[in-house]
């Protein structure tokens, strides 16, 4: 739908601040209209990689960046083209709905009648139009951060830049949001980078998804993979919950897997022997702990109108290909 | 206590409190106005003695009125954008600014007086100017300006906003007139108040730094008091209050007319 979607990339963009080095040398492509997430704990990077990307940041000298073909190193963020959506808003309080979605256009000498064209398109695109003229401070956080979409797509942005947008707003909220955000992303194709520490928001929206840990990239690849075949056990263990089901005979974790790829049965049809320590009712699923043991119990994910009880004995097994594989 | 104890207690000590604060003033006043102070009211109401002190020293009055205006001026140029430079500044080293900012301010007047004597007192022509008071008055109310500022900018997380702005395109000018200063006005029309009434009410340091031919209100004030009978320096007192509250009064109409203007912005769009 977007053919004028912009390939961004970065070449060796390294940040240290004082004697600190917040970013490892990093190369990175984001591809034409794709949504990467940017995925890690405080502290990896993420937010060091997107302020680069937007000329907030600088990067070290010898570090690139690239919109297509065009070098935007040293264009401060006013001349890159870039629309921001931050955390906790950022809109201008001294302006309405409808001026702070203009403010762009305004600043860039858009004359009034294409202006006020676009202003409409866009708050009916985030479905604000009956709050055009609200002032800020009556709006409700989903509100402000729709506001924030809209102003920032206004003036038809190059790339679409997230800083933990939902990060502030309620979990019901933030599901819809998140739901909105992506269906938008989808709908105008256009590159899209997105930071979050949130697994399940990263998994959601992005085509592709970078985890980060202490300012390097672990591992970069579609949501599935990620989810399945980790890198590492840090990428494993932050995107979902694993076990440890082996150990070497020093003690030290030989095999791991997911809490929904154990099989489990009350009768002992299985080769391996275990018994419930505790069950946690989830709503739609309820979460096992299962002495197996080893140090720790293993957690098994099973639907929640099964009967299991604490104190159960259980015979269980791997699916199968369910043992995960750290290449790191 | 019940509740209607309670009221009158405070009610009790708000009016103990607000006569404690205006009594000497008012007192001050009509002995401004009356004929003779140690007879009192019953020795007959006059003017003579306004009309004595417009006479001697109404050059104070225009001269307090115009430097007060041109530090309200200046404090904004520099203050405002200071605020902001601060703002921005790394941590550690913005709060050793703001440290030394109020300096001048725990500082005795007279010993900031003389440090700007030592200074610039060789240059004659500016000693000898009204320029030279003002020069101490600005060094003496420039934070009066800044923390407010400063505050309201910290509250509005005014870093963030300028990011948003300069993504959109905004350059350094167009987000210092666009989104610092309208977010801070509640903190600049604070600190002009101070500004404002700091500056035609400051003493210590005008008194070193004045000329016989550069008097302000207050060091004529001083000057009347020492020098000639008690109703003569109430009277000025008098004239005094009259040149403070309409300058009081005018900002507190800015303030208003401001805040119906954004208003009235927001009625006509809906």
């Amino acid at each position: 739908m977007n053919s004028a979607a912009v390939t961004v990339t970065l070449r060796g963009c390294a940040r240290h601040f004082h004697h600190h080095q917040a970013l490892q040398p990093l190369d990175l492509t984001v591809y034409p209209g794709e949504t990467l997430v940017l995925l890690g704990p405080s502290g990896c990077g993420k937010t060091t990689t997107l302020r680069i990307i937007s000329g907030l940041e600088s990067c070290d000298v010898g570090g690139e960046v690239w919109f297509d073909d065009r070098n935007v190193t040293a264009l401060p963020i006013e001349k890159r083209n870039v629309g921001m959506v931050f955390q906790n808003y950022a809109l201008f309080p001294n302006l309405n709905v409808a001026e702070n979605v203009a403010y762009g256009l305004k600043v860039q000498g858009v004359a009034r009648a294409e202006r006020e064209a676009r202003v409409q398109e866009m708050l009916a695109l985030v479905d604000l139009t009956a709050l055009a003229q609200r002032s800020i401070d009556k709006l409700s956080g989903g509100q402000k951060q729709r506001v924030a979409l809209a102003r920032a797509l206004a003036a038809r942005p190059k790339v679409l830049l997230f800083d933990e947008p939902l990060a502030a707003l309620d979990a019901r909220l933030r599901d819809r949001l998140r739901l909105e955000i992506g269906t938008l992303l989808k709908k105008l194709a256009i590159t899209a980078v997105y930071v979050t520490h949130d697994q399940q928001e990263a998994m959601a929206l992005g085509d592709r998804i970078a985890v980060m840990e202490q300012g390097r990239l672990v591992q970069i690849d579609t949501p599935q993979n990620i989810y399945q075949y980790p890198a590492s056990k840090f990428v494993a263990d932050f995107v979902g919950a694993i076990n440890c089901v082996d150990v070497d005979v020093h003690g030290n974790p030989q095999r791991f897997c997911r809490p929904e790829d154990v099989l489990l049965a009350s009768d002992d049809r299985y080769t391996r022997r275990g018994f419930i320590v505790a069950s946690t009712f989830l709503g739609a699923s309820q979460r096992l702990m299962i002495d197996i043991g080893l140090a720790m119990p293993i957690q098994v994910d099973r639907h929640a109108r099964e009967t299991w009880h604490a104190g159960q004995a259980v015979s269980w097994t791997l699916a199968q290909d369910a043992a995960l594989q750290f290449s790191a | 206590m019940n509740r209607r104890g309670l009221f009158s207690l405070q009610l009790l000590i708000t009016t103990i409190t607000a006569l404690f604060m205006i009594v000497p003033v008012v007192l001050s006043m009509l002995a401004g106005v009356t004929n003779n102070y140690f007879i009192g009211l019953r020795s007959g109401f006059t003017l003579k003695w306004v009309a004595q002190v417009w006479q001697m020293y109404a050059d104070t009055f225009w001269l307090s009125l115009v430097i007060a205006l041109y530090c309200l001026l200046i404090t904004l140029i520099i203050g405002v954008p200071a605020a902001w430079g601060l703002l921005k500044a790394p941590g550690r080293w913005a709060a050793r600014i703001e440290e030394c900012l109020m300096l001048p301010v725990a500082l005795p007047g007279l010993a900031t007086a003389l440090g700007i004597i030592l200074l610039y007192g060789q240059f004659s022509g500016l000693r000898d100017s009204w320029v030279f008071i003002l020069i101490g008055h600005v060094l003496f109310t420039l934070p009066f300006m800044m923390r407010p500022v400063l505050a309201v900018m910290q509250a509005v997380d005014m870093p963030r906003l300028e990011e948003a702005s300069a993504s959109l395109g905004a350059s350094q000018w167009q987000r210092f007139f666009t989104v610092v200063v309208p977010n801070c006005r509640n903190g600049i029309l604070a600190g002009a108040f101070m500004v404002i009434t700091l500056s035609v009410g400051e003493f210590n340091i005008t008194w070193m730094l004045h000329t016989p031919l550069t008097k302000t209100l207050p060091v004529g004030l001083a000057d009347s008091y020492a020098s000639m009978r008690l109703e003569v320096g109430s009277a000025y007192t008098l004239i005094f209050i009259l040149m403070i509250l309409p300058l009081l009064l005018m900002l507190n109409a800015v303030n208003h007319w401001l805040n119906r203007a954004v208003s009235r912005q927001h009625k006509e769009a809906a």
